[in-house]
């Protein structure tokens, strides 16, 4: 039973921290209809701003936040007007070969700059704490924050995509782009903003990430097929379709957890043997497969 | 109409791939006149306001608006300075409500009060909306969705109104509200630009016309003028 309700528990509070790392990809193709190949690069950018600005001031990771997000901001907004603006003019496929190009470079980027080392953090007032809720649930204090700040952000994104001035023309800008710029909506700049809080979300969410989760100039890649599971099943470009999908993916994940559970329950020796947490990932990309085939337009349908 | 026209528009050029759509048209429309442009399908009509509007390049000749030179403005630009262009297509935003979509047109607009004045008004120029106020967009008749687009042109409070084939699609009886309500706000004042197919009931209402043909204007003047002329029985009744 303890493993169920921990695997449970685990699941979930990694889902909502995924769901934080996908936000940003939703978003971005909300508006916009570009998919983000290099979104997991910016994760990786926000793990190492979280680090470094960790290590330089001697502050707590947590509070290396606000950094992390002014730096995906800027990311996101100079990735739109130095590069990705000339790509929508442009073919489909000049658009996902950018974005892809611009995954190679921010890697290649990382790997000049920081060398190929993993890198942790071994410090903060989160970091090896954990709460007992009962019943052998065991909630690591790192993960619990990043849950709680995935919730907070996605509550932020939805206060300014549904009560704000700017969000109203962010909305139309995704419905409309033309018909909003004859509301006089200035669409570049939706576009680039959309690009600052996609950029922004995702390199808050490396900042969490890095206080369990070490950093290398690769680990972009894992975070983008992951994110990209997590939105094509909740709907690409919904942000309440992302948030329930990661929950889902968070769940898939802990599926060894579940697998171990029914084991140990129904003492099943061929489920022993199998040693299922070296597939945890697969099972995500197998979800993804599935949801393709069966359902294209994700639970929520696009861009709701 | 001695005045200085706000808008002008002198010998504009507009190619789709180096074909020529707009072979050098001219057009003016003074403060408080409704101005038609008729003329058949593929005579470049919408390609001549969406080239006003900044989102057809332009590749030679000037457009004034308040005397200045607006083409190398952006769209959302133009739509600052008070030149609101009602699409053909109307681009309403679907899933959004009614009231939302009308918002919106007052995007360029800061004043709270002054929204909920034109709101007001709108609702007052199309009472089916205020009814359907929180329904979607998407969800509303044709005849009831032209009435968002022109609705949602009119938040912003334009100096210069441009409706490009406000009746097309629409059953011949809704075809006279919108034309009714064209005539309510040349009534109010508004000063408008009109493209029409229902070439005699456009003609009809406004003060002047033109008559687009392959590209170039071949005939301008009042619009009883232009019913009567022979240009104008060809370029019609010839297709």
């Amino acid at each position: 039973m303890e493993i169920l309700l921990s695997s449970l528990a685990a699941g979930l509070l990694i889902g909502m921290a995924l769901a934080l790392v996908a936000l940003g990809l939703t978003i971005i193709f909300g508006v916009m209809d570009i998919v983000n190949f290099a979104h997991g690069e910016f994760l990786m950018i926000g793990m190492y701003t979280g680090l470094f600005t960790a290590q330089a001031t001697g502050l707590d990771p947590l509070f290396t936040l606000p950094v992390a997000a002014l730096v995906g901001f800027l990311l996101g907004g100079v990735c739109y007007y130095g590069f990705i603006r000339f790509l929508i003019r442009g073919p489909m496929v000049a658009q996902l070969l950018g974005t892809f190009g611009l995954m190679l470079f921010l890697r290649n980027l990382a790997l000049l700059i920081f060398g190929s080392e993993d890198r942790a953090l071994h410090h903060g007032l989160l970091v090896g704490r954990s709460i007992d809720v009962g019943m052998g649930v065991i909630i690591p204090a790192t993960k619990l924050a990043a849950a709680v700040l995935a919730i907070f952000s996605f509550w932020a994104v939805w206060m300014l995509m549904n009560r704000t001035h700017v969000g109203k023309a962010l909305t139309a800008t995704a419905l409309n782009p033309q018909g909003a710029r004859y509301m006089g909506i200035p669409t570049e700049k939706m576009n680039a903003l959309a690009w600052g809080i996609g950029g922004a979300t995702v390199t808050i969410a490396g900042a969490l990430l890095v206080n369990f989760w070490s950093v290398n100039p690769f680990v972009g890649l894992l975070f983008t097929m992951i994110a990209f599971t997590i939105v094509a099943l909740g709907g690409f470009g919904s942000v309440r379709g992302a948030f329930f999908a990661a929950l889902v993916v968070g769940l898939i994940m802990e599926f060894p957890g579940f697998w171990d559970f029914f084991s140990y329950t129904f003492d099943i020796q061929w489920m022993y043997d199998i040693p299922m947490t070296s597939f945890k990932y697969t099972w995500v990309y197998l979800a993804y497969f599935i949801i393709m085939v069966a359902r294209p337009r994700g639970l929520f349908g696009w861009k709701h | 109409m001695t005045s200085e026209p706000i808008l002008a528009v002198e010998n504009i050029k507009v190619r789709y791939s180096g074909l020529p759509v707009l072979r050098g048209v001219s057009l003016w429309v003074a403060a408080g006149e409704t101005v038609s442009v008729v003329g058949a399908n593929g005579a470049g009509k919408s390609t001549l306001l969406r080239a006003i509007m900044a989102t057809q390049p332009v590749f030679d000749g000037t457009i004034r608006f308040l005397g200045r030179e607006i083409h190398a403005l952006s769209t959302e630009a133009i739509v600052r300075l008070g030149l609101v262009y009602v699409p053909e297509e109307k681009m309403l935003f679907g899933p959004l409500s009614v009231e939302e979509n009308l918002r919106l047109g007052a995007y360029v607009i800061n004043d709270a009060a002054r929204i909920e004045q034109n709101i007001e008004f709108v609702f007052s120029l199309f009472p089916r909306l205020k009814e359907r106020r929180t329904q979607a967009a998407s969800t509303l008749s044709g005849g009831e969705q032209q009435m968002v687009a022109i609705g949602r042109g009119l938040m912003s409070n334009p100096r210069l109104l441009m409706l490009d084939e406000p009746s097309l699609g629409l059953a011949p009886i809704l075809v006279d509200e919108v034309l009714d309500t064209v005539r309510r706000l040349k009534a109010e004042g508004m000063t408008i630009l009109l493209v029409e197919q229902n070439v005699r009931e456009a003609l009809d209402l406004s003060d002047r016309g033109y008559v687009l043909q392959t590209g170039r204007m071949v005939k301008e003047g009042t619009g009883q003028a232009l019913l009567d002329s022979d240009i104008f029985r060809q370029a019609f009744l010839g297709i």
